[in-house]
C-alpha cells in the first residue's frame, strides 16, 4: 500500500514521525482526509482528533489544539500549537476544563473575555470528542 | 613567623575567588542542562516551520505577502540576541563583532541600519558604537516567554511592512556543543526560498480557508518561533560559555596559588637559613 511521510510537531516536542497510509484531521473549514498523492495544501486546523492510519492497519490518535497543516506530494507536516497523544488525555481534566469554560462564558463581561472563553470551550469539547472517538475505536 | 605575610594574604584572597568561580561553574553546568533541554524541545517545531515557509517562498502563491517580496535595500534591520548577564567569556563580544562587521559593510554601501536588541548586554554596546536602536527587550531571564519578545518583534515587522526597512536579520549564537558557540546572522525577511530543485517548477498550494489570512497567520507564527528559538538557543550558549569561562578561571586560580605557594616557601626557607646562619656565627664568636 502506498504510504507517505508524516510529522507531527508541537511547540514543545516532536510527537510522531514516520510512514502512514492516511491521515484525518479537522481543518478550519471541515474534516479533511489526506491520502498519498494529495495536492499541495496549506490549511489551519481546529482543535480535535488527528487520526493516523499505519501501514500495518493500526491506528494512532492524537489531539491537536490548533495550528497548521502542510501537505506536499510525498509528505505531510502538522504544526500543532499544543498536541498530545490521545492516550495521555485525561477524561476528568477535560470535563473540568469544560465546566470552567462554561462558567467563564456565563459570567463574561466583555467581548474579549467571551471569545477567549469560547476558545477554551471549543478546546475542551474537542478533547472530549477525541476521547469518545478513542473509546469507540477500542471497542 | 612574620615572613611572607603579604604572600599568605594573597593566597587567601585567590583561594576565595577560586571558591566563587568553581561554585559558578557548577551552577552554570546544572543550568546548561536545563537550557539545553528547552532548546531541544523547541527545535523540531522551528525546523519544520522553517521548512514549510521555505516551500511557501518557492511556490507561486495567489496572494503575495510583503514579507515575501524582495525590494531594493536602502535600510536594514537587525535583531540581536544577547545574554542578560556577563561572565560568559567572549560569547557576546564575538557576536557583536560579527554584527558590527556586517554593519560596516552595509555602511560602505550607503545602507543604514536599525537595531532591535534582546537581552541586557546588547543595548549599552550598540548605543556606545552609535547604532540606531529602535527596540530593546531587556531581562529575558532564564525561561524566556514569547509574550516578552512579541512587542519588540512587532516593532521590527511593522517597520518592514511600512517600508522603513527592506531586510531583516536575526543575529544570535548557534549552539554547536559545550565548547563551541558560533555567532550567526540569518536573514528573516524577505523569506529565503529553499535551494531545492524539486520545488522550482510552477506550483501553488490549495489554501483553506483563505490564502491571505492563512499566510499572514503562518508567517507571524514562523517569525515568532524563529526569534524565540534563537533566544532559547542563545540561553544554552550563555550557560555553556559561562561554564567554560568559570572552569578556566578556576584553573588559573589554581596555577596562581601554586606559584604563590612556591614563592612563599622560598621566602620561608631563606628566612630559616638566615636565622641558622646567624645562630651559628653567633656561637662561633663566643
Amino acid at each position: 500500500m502506498a504510504t507517505f511521510q508524516c510529522e507531527i510537531v508541537s511547540a514543545e516536542e516532536s510527537l510522531f514521525s514516520g510512514a502512514i497510509t492516511s491521515l484525518s484531521v479537522r481543518g478550519t473549514i471541515g474534516e479533511l482526509g489526506i491520502t498519498p498523492g494529495h495536492a499541495p495544501l496549506l490549511t489551519g486546523i481546529n482543535p480535535g482528533a488527528v487520526t493516523l492510519q499505519m501501514e500495518d492497519g493500526n491506528e494512532q490518535v492524537y489531539f491537536a489544539s490548533g495550528g497548521y497543516l502542510e501537505v506536499q506530494p510525498g509528505f505531510v507536516t502538522l504544526l500543532a500549537d499544543t498536541a498530545l497523544r490521545a492516550e495521555d488525555l485525561d477524561e476528568a481534566q477535560a470535563e473540568e476544563a469544560r465546566i470552567l469554560a462554561e462558567k467563564a462564558m456565563e459570567d463574561r463581561n466583555s467581548e474579549t473575555e467571551f471569545s477567549s472563553a469560547a476558545a477554551m470551550m471549543a478546546e475542551a469539547l474537542a478533547k472530549q470528542r477525541t476521547l469518545e472517538e478513542l473509546r469507540r475505536r477500542r471497542r | 613567623m612574620a615572613v611572607g605575610k603579604e604572600i599568605k594574604n594573597k593566597i587567601g584572597s585567590v583561594q576565595n575567588t577560586q571558591k566563587i568561580t568553581s561554585a559558578m561553574q557548577m551552577v552554570a553546568a546544572s543550568k546548561m542542562r536545563r537550557t539545553q533541554d528547552r532548546m531541544q524541545q523547541g527545535k523540531p517545531y522551528s525546523d519544520r516551520i522553517r521548512g514549510v515557509i521555505s516551500h511557501l517562498a518557492n511556490s507561486n502563491p495567489e496572494y503575495k505577502h510583503t514579507f515575501m517580496e524582495a525590494r531594493p535595500v536602502k535600510r536594514v534591520g537587525f535583531i540581536v540576541v544577547s545574554s542578560d548577564r556577563g561572565l560568559c567569556g567572549g560569547l557576546n563580544v564575538n557576536l557583536f563583532r560579527t554584527v558590527v562587521k556586517q554593519m560596516a559593510e552595509l555602511d560602505a554601501k550607503g545602507v543604514e541600519v536599525d537595531m532591535g536588541l534582546i537581552g541586557n548586554k546588547a543595548a549599552p554596546f550598540f548605543r556606545s558604537v552609535g547604532a540606531n536602536v529602535v527596540a530593546v527587550m531587556p531581562d529575558v531571564g532564564e525561561t524566556p516567554l514569547i509574550a516578552d519578545l512579541i512587542g519588540g518583534i512587532r516593532v521590527m515587522l511593522d517597520a518592514y511592512s511600512e517600508g522603513k526597512i527592506d531586510q531583516l536579520f536575526l543575529a544570535s549564537n548557534d549552539f554547536e556543543n559545550t565548547m563551541t558557540q558560533t555567532p550567526t546572522v540569518r536573514q528573516l525577511l524577505p523569506l529565503n526560498p529553499a535551494d531545492d530543485e524539486s520545488y522550482k517548477h510552477r506550483w501553488d498550494y490549495i489554501y483553506e480557508p483563505d490564502a491571505r489570512q492563512l499566510i499572514e497567520g503562518l508567517l507571524l507564527r514562523y517569525l515568532e518561533s524563529q526569534v524565540y528559538q534563537a533566544v532559547v538557543e542563545n540561553g544554552a550558549c550563555e550557560q555553556a560559555a559561562k561554564m567554560i569561562a568559570m572552569k578556566n578561571a578556576t584553573e588559573n586560580a589554581e596555577k596562581l596559588i601554586d606559584e604563590l605557594q612556591l614563592i612563599y616557601n622560598n621566602a620561608r626557607q631563606a628566612a630559616i637559613t638566615q636565622e641558622i646562619a646567624e645562630i651559628v656565627s653567633g656561637a662561633a664568636a663566643v
